[in-house]
């Protein structure tokens, strides 16, 4: 059941975007060669994007104030972590096995290599071809490098609603939330989608998602910072926002830079084949389109800047290349480079006009994710219905249904968890600074105080 | 003997040096300070939100000289820290009661 559902999904990957010619193209890789290109693309895409998590960590770090460093840094590498074994031990399986059109998958633990693929690691000469036609025949690619490759978007997911959250949670409450957001939530809204389920039967189309990894994350994130509430001093009592500039932006830079590199393999490997030349010609396609967005999305946000504020502002531009790469995350294969610059660009003015309004709004984004993921996700996968295949009253559903769904059940788990063990350190605690207080160390300790002290 | 305190914007700093070597001025203490005076601060954007910053980062001279040089010396920083700007920042003068080089134990305008 496991390899026909994920069979049927390249299949049906292929057969949508309607690139792939049958007969003579397909007759010159053989199977083998097209499995092994396949299994190679997932796990090398798959590493790409695992460096995203750094560049998550590096951007948070930069953006927040150098008294919180060291727990952001925890936060990234144990939520990378935490992801990738509740992949493992549940996640999975919920979100690609059994769907079967429905709208979850199957609570089986621990997820492990197709029963086919154990016997030919296993065979011996004599029944080697017969159990290397039976692997080729079941599948397309090794089972376990699908699941590398899709655990790195959980992990992404994560990521997301880690910086929005810095400077005043606890670590702890917040790793819980982690664990069920990787474990539970994704892979639930994941199965409607990419594990076949209601809304891809429905034809909504997100191809590297915007809205089941950008989008998700950001829901959680908006329901975590409303129920956390804003850092100490960051908005007024007479409405009045306070900006508490991040430590660090060359950090911040490279993050951005990490992550736009490491996109290359969340929008390129999304793809999810490299066995023909037409999924070649498709993955460089998307390449080129990944880079056009972040590109337009970085000099909308420097123009913008400098018009509204008259001076360009370093991390909105660092946030508008994240807003044109989220934007251009659900539809990368469109056909038309051009229409890549036109999403790129719209999603860095997004980001822009949003982080401000987020702001008026009382909520504390420390990194503004929730401008780039959520707002540039719901933009990025409207743009397929307008300038892709997919319907546009379709997209519209499967954003409100994802988004309904991810948000209210981080907001119950917030509220529970700020019920009972609390997710908020101690004023005090706030103000010396999340690593003294939740780790007991400083990022810098030999640093001076820097141009916000006196 | 008076006690010259100037406070300067940081980029006039080796220009006033420069001036207090021209007239013969052999020594001065320098310290980084932050204040404000009419000029109030200025206002800043990050990511799109003003704030003020209440206190720029000015730099402070002492100087001791004999009553004679006093008024050459508030001429020449006068002229050499002035950008016609508001900032340029201030200079006050005080009787100095006794200056020791301890080196020595020279005092008064010995040890200046």
């Amino acid at each position: 059941m496991t390899s026909i559902v994920k069979f049927s999904l390249v299949a049906g990957v292929i057969a949508t975007t309607g690139i792939l010619t049958t007969g003579e193209a397909k007759a010159a890789v053989s199977t083998e060669a097209a499995f092994v290109f396949n299994t190679f693309s997932f796990l090398v895409h798959g590493v790409l994007v695992m460096l995203m998590a750094a560049g998550f960590a590096m951007l948070e770090s930069g953006l927040v104030r150098a008294k919180n460093t060291a727990a952001i840094c925890l936060k990234n590498i144990a939520l990378y972590s935490l992801a990738g074994l509740m992949f493992y031990i549940v996640g999975y399986s919920l979100m690609y096995t059994g769907v079967d059109k429905g709208w979850i998958g199957s609570f089986e633990f621990l997820y492990n290599p197709a029963p086919t693929e154990l016997t030919l690691l296993n065979a011996d000469d004599a029944n080697e071809a017969a159990a290397n036609a039976a692997v080729l025949k079941d599948s397309a690619y090794a089972s376990m490098s699908d699941w590398f490759f899709q655990m790195v978007f959980v992990a992404t997911a994560a990521s997301i609603v880690s910086g929005t959250l810095a400077e005043r949670i606890k670590v702890w409450p917040f790793l819980i939330f982690v664990v069920v957001l990787t474990g539970i939530i994704y892979p639930i809204q994941g199965s409607w989608v990419w594990g076949a389920g209601w809304l891809s039967e429905m034809g909504f189309s997100d191809f590297a998602g915007s809205t089941l990894v950008h989008s998700t994350g950001g829901w959680a994130a908006l329901a975590g910072a409303i129920v956390l509430g804003a850092r100490k001093g960051k908005f007024s009592p007479n409405g009045q926002v306070n900006p508490m500039p991040g430590a660090n932006l060359p950090l911040a830079t490279l993050g951005t830079f990490i992550l736009w590199f490491g996109w290359f393999g969340f929008n390129g490997g999304s793809q999810l084949a490299l066995g023909s030349a037409a999924d070649a010609t498709a993955i460089a396609i998307v390449y080129v389109n990944t880079n056009l967005a972040a590109a337009a999305g970085v000099v909308v946000a420097m123009v913008m800047t400098q018009l509204m504020f008259k001076k360009m502002d370093l991390t909105l531009c660092l946030n508008g290349a994240i807003g044109g790469l989220v934007a251009i995350t659900a539809g990368p294969d469109l056909q038309q480079h051009a229409w890549a610059i036109v999403i790129g660009g719209i999603g860095g003015a997004l980001v822009v006009i949003a982080v401000p309004l987020v702001d008026k709004m009382k909520i504390d984004d420390v990194v503004g994710a929730i401008s780039a993921h959520l707002v540039c996700g719901i933009w990025g996968t409207l743009a397929v219905g307008i300038f892709g295949s997919g319907s546009l009253v379709t997209q519209f559903i499967g954003i409100g249904a994802i988004g309904a769904f991810v948000f209210l059940t981080s907001l119950v788990l917030w509220l529970i968890l700020k019920a009972t063990i609390g997710i908020r350190v101690d004023e005090e605690e706030e103000m010396s600074g999340l690593d003294t207080s939740e780790l007991g160390m400083e990022a810098y300790p030999e640093f001076g105080r820097g141009s916000q002290m006196l | 003997m008076k006690l010259i305190t100037a406070i300067v914007k940081p980029f006039k700093l080796d220009d006033v040096r420069e001036a207090m070597t021209e007239i013969g001025i052999e020594g001065m203490t320098v310290t980084e300070v932050k204040g404000f005076g009419r000029q109030k601060g200025h206002a800043e954007v990050y990511r799109g939100a003003e704030y003020t910053i209440s206190f720029l980062p000015k730099v402070r001279i002492d100087i001791a000289v004999d009553d004679g040089k006093s008024e050459k010396v508030v001429e020449a920083i006068t002229v050499a820290a002035n950008t016609g700007k508001i900032g340029d920042g201030k200079i006050f003068v005080q009787e100095l009661a006794q200056a020791v080089r301890i080196r020595t134990g020279e005092s008064g305008t010995e040890a200046l």
